[in-house]
């Protein structure tokens, strides 16, 4: 006669959920700062419940089974949660695990007199816990992910930030590494600014940009080739002697670009460009 | 990959590339897609189409979106010819080349303005060409 | 067949592109502007891009071919307009559209092209 492991759990439902409880609030990764024991018992009983529910002996055999799926986005929606709120993977993976203990020992209970058949159904639900303990560490990086993700978004939002120094100039000091990304942020950012104040002359300060080889030279000139398709000039402040040397080095080509060494220097070429002269006034 | 939605157009005449790039301009717009990064799509599916008429009389494009690793979603477009086929595509991948009287940027020019480019080609038989565009890329 | 319509204003012409250029429409642009260029003997021409959201490398060649033929007509051509995203897209695709000059709107491509007139000291009285 063939057991059915699905009937059987589902029998003792009960039992497993207080076993895993038990489970869970020994152990020594309990964050009680993190969720209290109310809202943890919630959470156990809705992935029991949903576990339980859908658990036959089909899915059990078949991992990839659809009617897993309930189950999977339960167990995704706590992952996630779990990420976000600033569990360790440790705790979160202890989570699911410690259901697997509940379960086996429920199953001995109900099976003690056929170990053959006990060691088949734990294997089974142990693989089962296990293919669900890598959905949630999946899961789990997946939300960590998200939260890098936006960081970076907002950093490279609020590290571009472009300044009207007079009318006609505009400038756009750069602090930080210029990837290939960050450049057409940056290039973006400065055109449309040209174009809103219609401006004719950029200046792109990089005094802090860490360092400059021949890829940040590359996004450079290609950041002063697309200001002069639009009409308007590009000049580049902020070259430290440390990068002259680099650029030297490195055998880059700058000649076809406005350098200066401070952005005073390049307002000063601006103001020429522009036919103006700033004066100190006489007193008289 | 995961393909959620596209559409199958043939190009054969010039106005059709017109209608062409409307409508993947509609596809990028629909995943939210920035301006800069829509312009270089299009750019380079107008490179690649013009090819597609001019060296193989015409052809097919198939416009999908698709969600690709990190869940990111993307635009990716597929032109098949049943044309010459390139002979040697190393050749025709570098900066000027040109078996026309153009200045030789359509494929490395296009493939610089993707995220992902691919293609394959026999010659007699025609060529296939598959360009991914991310949301952020 | 669609026409793009070239205005004179005094020496200059100007020619605003407003639709999507498709091949045929931009190859009959060059023919009618240097058409255009040598029959009125104008001293400039200004080409508005401002409503043209793609330029690819054919559009460019033909942008350059306008300039250089203008050029042999004495005349200077000036692209002004340019969104932010073709800008980017054409410095990526490498095609910087050499010997062609631009300017960020009409009004300032207008005072280049004056300039220019009055470099070479033949600017003759205004009518």
């Amino acid at each position: 006669m063939k057991l059915d492991t699905a009937k059987i759990l589902q029998k003792r439902k009960k039992q497993i959920l207080e076993l895993w409880m038990k489970n869970q609030l020994v152990d020594f990764s309990l964050r009680e700062d993190l969720m209290s024991n109310d809202e943890l018992t919630v959470q156990s009983e809705e992935l029991v419940d949903v576990l339980l529910q859908t658990l036959s002996g089909n899915n059990l055999e078949d991992l990839q089974a659809s009617s897993l799926e309930a189950v999977h986005e339960v167990l995704e929606g706590i992952s996630i949660s779990r990420a976000k709120q600033g569990y360790s993977p440790r705790e979160t993976g202890m989570f699911v695990f410690s259901l697997k203990d509940a379960l086996l020992s429920i199953l001995a209970q109900e099976i003690k007199n056929d170990p053959v058949q006990l060691l088949d159904e734990s294997l089974k639900v142990s693989k089962l816990i296990d293919s669900l303990g890598i959905i949630t560490f999946e899961t789990f990086i997946k939300g960590r992910e998200e939260v890098i993700l936006r960081q970076t978004d907002e950093i490279t939002e609020i590290s571009t930030p472009v300044i009207r120094v007079w009318d006609g100039i505009v400038a756009m000091p750069i602090i930080g590494t210029l990837d290939s990304s960050r450049t057409q942020v940056v290039m973006e950012n400065l055109l449309q600014e040209i174009v809103d104040t219609s401006s004719s002359i950029a200046i792109l300060d990089i005094s802090g940009v860490p360092a400059v080889d021949s890829l940040v030279a590359q996004h450079l000139i290609k950041t002063v080739s697309a200001t002069r398709l639009m009409g308007a000039e590009c000049i580049i402040s902020g070259i430290r002697p440390e990068i002259a040397q680099t650029v030297v080095h490195l055998g880059i080509d700058l000649s076809g670009i406005v350098t200066k060494a401070s952005l005073a220097s390049a307002l000063r070429h601006a103001y020429a460009l522009l036919q103006l002269e700033v004066k100190k006034v006489v007193a008289k | 990959m995961i393909v959620l939605s596209s559409d199958n157009m043939r190009i054969l005449k010039e106005l059709d590339m017109v209608v062409f790039r409307n409508r993947l301009k509609e596809f990028a717009v629909k995943i939210g897609m920035g301006l800069v990064n829509q312009t270089k799509l299009i750019t380079a599916a107008s490179e690649l189409s013009r090819n597609m008429l001019r060296y193989a009389g015409g052809g097919t494009v198939l416009i999908e979106i698709v969600n690709g690793p990190q869940r990111q979603n993307g635009v990716r477009v597929t032109f098949s010819d049943n044309g010459p086929g390139i002979p040697n595509i190393e050749q025709a991948m570098k900066d000027g080349f040109s078996t026309g009287k153009s200045l030789g940027l359509g494929l490395p020019g296009a493939k610089r303005l993707v995220s992902d480019f691919d293609i394959k080609s026999t010659v007699g038989k025609g060529t296939t060409i598959t360009i991914i565009k991310w949301k952020n890329g | 067949m669609d026409k793009i319509p070239i205005l004179k204003i005094g020496h200059f012409l100007m020619v605003a592109i407003q639709v999507d250029l498709y091949d045929r429409l931009a190859l009959n642009l060059e023919a009618d502007l240097v058409q255009a260029v040598s029959k009125t003997g104008a001293r400039g021409v200004l080409i508005d891009i401002s409503a043209v959201s793609i330029v690819d490398s054919f559009m460019g060649r033909i942008l350059g071919n306008i300039a250089g033929m203008s050029k042999v007509l004495d005349a200077d051509t000036v692209i002004v307009g340019m969104q932010p995203a073709v800008a980017i897209t054409l410095v990526e695709l490498g095609l910087p559209l050499k010997g062609v000059q631009t300017a960020l709107n009409v009004e300032k491509g207008m005072e280049l092209l004056q300039q220019k007139l009055q470099i070479t000291g033949e600017e003759e009285s205004e009518e």
